[in-house]
């Protein structure tokens, strides 16, 4: 190649990096508009209040009530994250205050490992392990004889909180490890124990990490549809016990994926289920902002 | 390093895009044409062997359009299709209105009733399946089972297993749920659930019966292709394909074809019961 070139070709290829970046925001934005484009025309036929807090859902008689969906997405969020943030949060405190360094040394990587795994192989062991384990063998436990299915929130905030402890895990590990080493010391030195060092200082510094780490999570559990298709039973119920047939529910995400195959293009029912990929979309995208904004919080409080 | 992600997606993406664009469509000359519409069900069927037949007849182009089966006989009889496909026999009113209409029978569909192997039920009547499968039934010992509470498995909203059990067990415009049915997104899918679960009750295609599940007798008649074909089993329906009139030239060609051995290799591959 000629030198004289090299400034020019410089120029070009700042020029097309400068075209693919951008064609990632412009992505974004046609997705968006097409879900839009796909979605509202239902309003025209069902108003947003009955199609928010409707509990009725028959394509075939063109109700759309998609509060069953709403409160089910919620319900597993929320079941997953009780779970997980006590759980995580130990594990985070212990590995990166308490833990031994060969003991950190081997359950990071597992816990990196364990982030990389496809959501349907924990649907999948759960399928064969946990829901027969809650129908027949907690089932005679707790009530003395077996629940009338497996399926249901207990089960599906198990499979979820597992699936999204690593998130938890590694953006709390990774925000602990960021408080200065200073602020430790000094509470040593003022006579601390390591437990009133870790919840008086290390926890607050570390905090708005925490909160975004759990945040992080909450949106992977919200977009999560093959665990919840297959562990949470698909009822058109409000979840209203842990456990038997009344824990079922149905999610958005279930929702969408169960009906999007028969749909006939350009129907009610069509833009009803794009309607429900707004709901879906606008929560995530919300989800993530606080979440950025609390990141960027922990930084620059270093 | 992000940069070089970003560029490698971008250039990705690049690549779908064109590969899209460019698979067109390209046009066609002089040739003989068939219309054939109507019901949903039998719609795959109709589309896979038109398929195959204009391999076969390079000078033949078929159109296979949904619409359902009223409005697939009504737009036979019209003459607005050739062929009209249905998934249920003529009404009586259809056959006074248009009395020169032909059904052909070219498959079968049934539908097994099945609950886990340890159930000791071994038959029901299509009247309990209904109350069952409504929610009015809670437990198999009011119909002569174990003493288990019921849980019921049904299809997702869209299903044509689904719409084919409501429409011949729970009668039109009955949904077939109770509220806390679980939702299955497959056949299989419903037939592992209630091979693991001892208080399930499902319904599958009968092609998907095997031994990991037991299959109900109902009104006594136990499911096989026998009493399918025969039509003696309840939740059993015949496809039609409909013609004005005897079918001649193409429609018969095309009707022909489906009966034949290789159209109805393409029956069963849709997961329906063959009838010749």
């Amino acid at each position: 190649m000629v030198k004289g070139v090299s400034i020019n070709s410089e120029n070009v290829v700042r020029g097309a990096l400068l075209l693919f970046a951008m064609t990632a925001v412009l992505i974004l934005s046609l997705i968006f508009v097409f879900l839009l484009r796909e979605g509202l025309p239902l309003f025209a036929k069902v108003s947003p209040i009955d199609f928010i807090f409707g509990t009725r859902w028959e394509p075939s008689k063109g109700v759309f009530g998609a509060f069953n969906f709403i409160a089910g997405s919620i319900l597993v969020t929320a079941g997953g994250l009780i779970i997980a943030i006590p759980l995580g949060l130990s594990c985070a405190i212990f590995l990166s205050e308490v833990a031994p360094r060969w003991a950190r040394n081997m359950v990071r990587p597992a816990i990196e490992l364990l982030a990389g795994i496809p959501s349907i192989v924990y649907a999948a062991i759960a399928v064969a392990v946990l829901i027969p384990f809650v129908q027949y063998d907690l089932g005679n436990l707790i009530r003395g004889e077996v629940f009338r299915v497996g399926e249901g929130i207990f089960a599906v905030s198990l499979t979820l909180a597992i699936m999204v402890l690593p998130i938890i895990i590694s953006v709390s590990l990774d925000s602990m490890e960021s408080v200065p080493r200073a602020f430790k010391e000094g509470s040593f030195a003022l006579g601390s124990t390591q437990w009133q060092t870790i919840r008086r200082i290390t926890l607050p510094t570390a905090l708005p990490g925490i909160v975004a780490g759990s945040i992080l999570g909450m949106g992977r559990l919200v977009g999560e549809t093959i665990v919840v298709i297959l562990v949470y039973g698909n009822a058109k119920h409000i979840t209203s016990t842990l456990f038997g047939a009344k824990s079922t529910g149905e999610t958005l995400t279930a929702a969408i994926l169960l009906e999007m195959s028969y749909v006939p293009v350009g129907s009610t029912w069509h833009s009803a289920l794009f309607s429900l990929g707004i709901i879906l979309l606008i929560t995530v995208f919300i989800l993530s902002l606080i979440s950025n904004y609390l990141l960027s919080k922990s930084r620059v409080k270093l | 390093m992000k940069t070089d992600r970003k560029l490698v997606w971008s250039g990705i993406i690049f690549l779908m895009m064109g590969i899209a664009m460019l698979s067109g469509c390209t046009g066609s000359g002089e040739k003989r044409s068939l219309t054939v519409a109507g019901s949903t069900t039998v719609q795959p069927i109709a589309a896979s062997a038109a398929e195959e037949f204009m391999k076969k007849n390079p000078d033949v182009i078929i159109s296979v359009q949904g619409g359902g089966s009223g409005t697939g006989i009504k737009m036979v009889a019209e003459g607005s299709a050739d062929i009209g496909d249905s998934s249920r026999e003529l009404k009586d009113t259809e056959k006074t209105e248009h009395p020169d209409l032909k059904p052909y029978a070219i498959a079968a569909d049934g539908i097994a009733v099945v609950v886990h192997p340890s159930n000791s039920l071994g038959d029901l009547t299509k009247q309990q399946v209904r109350d069952i499968f409504a929610g009015k039934i809670k437990n198999f010992k009011e119909v002569g089972g174990p003493d288990r509470e019921i849980m019921v498995i049904i299809r997702e909203e869209g299903s044509g297993t689904r719409s084919t059990f409501e429409e011949l067990v729970m009668k039109k415009g009955k949904v077939a749920n109770a509220a806390d049915a679980l939702q299955k997104p497959s056949n299989g899918a419903v037939k592992a659930a209630v091979a693991g679960n001892e208080n399930a009750i499902g319904y599958i295609g009968l092609g998907y019966v095997d031994e990991t599940v037991k299959a109900l007798k109902i009104d006594g008649v136990a499911p096989s292709i026998a009493t399918i074909k025969s039509g003696d089993y309840p939740i059993s329906r015949k496809l039609y394909m409909i013609t004005k009139g005897e079918a001649t030239g193409l429609k018969k060609e095309f009707i022909d074809f489906v009966l034949s051995d290789e159209g109805q290799q393409i029956v069963e591959k849709a997961g329906f019961i063959r009838v010749t």
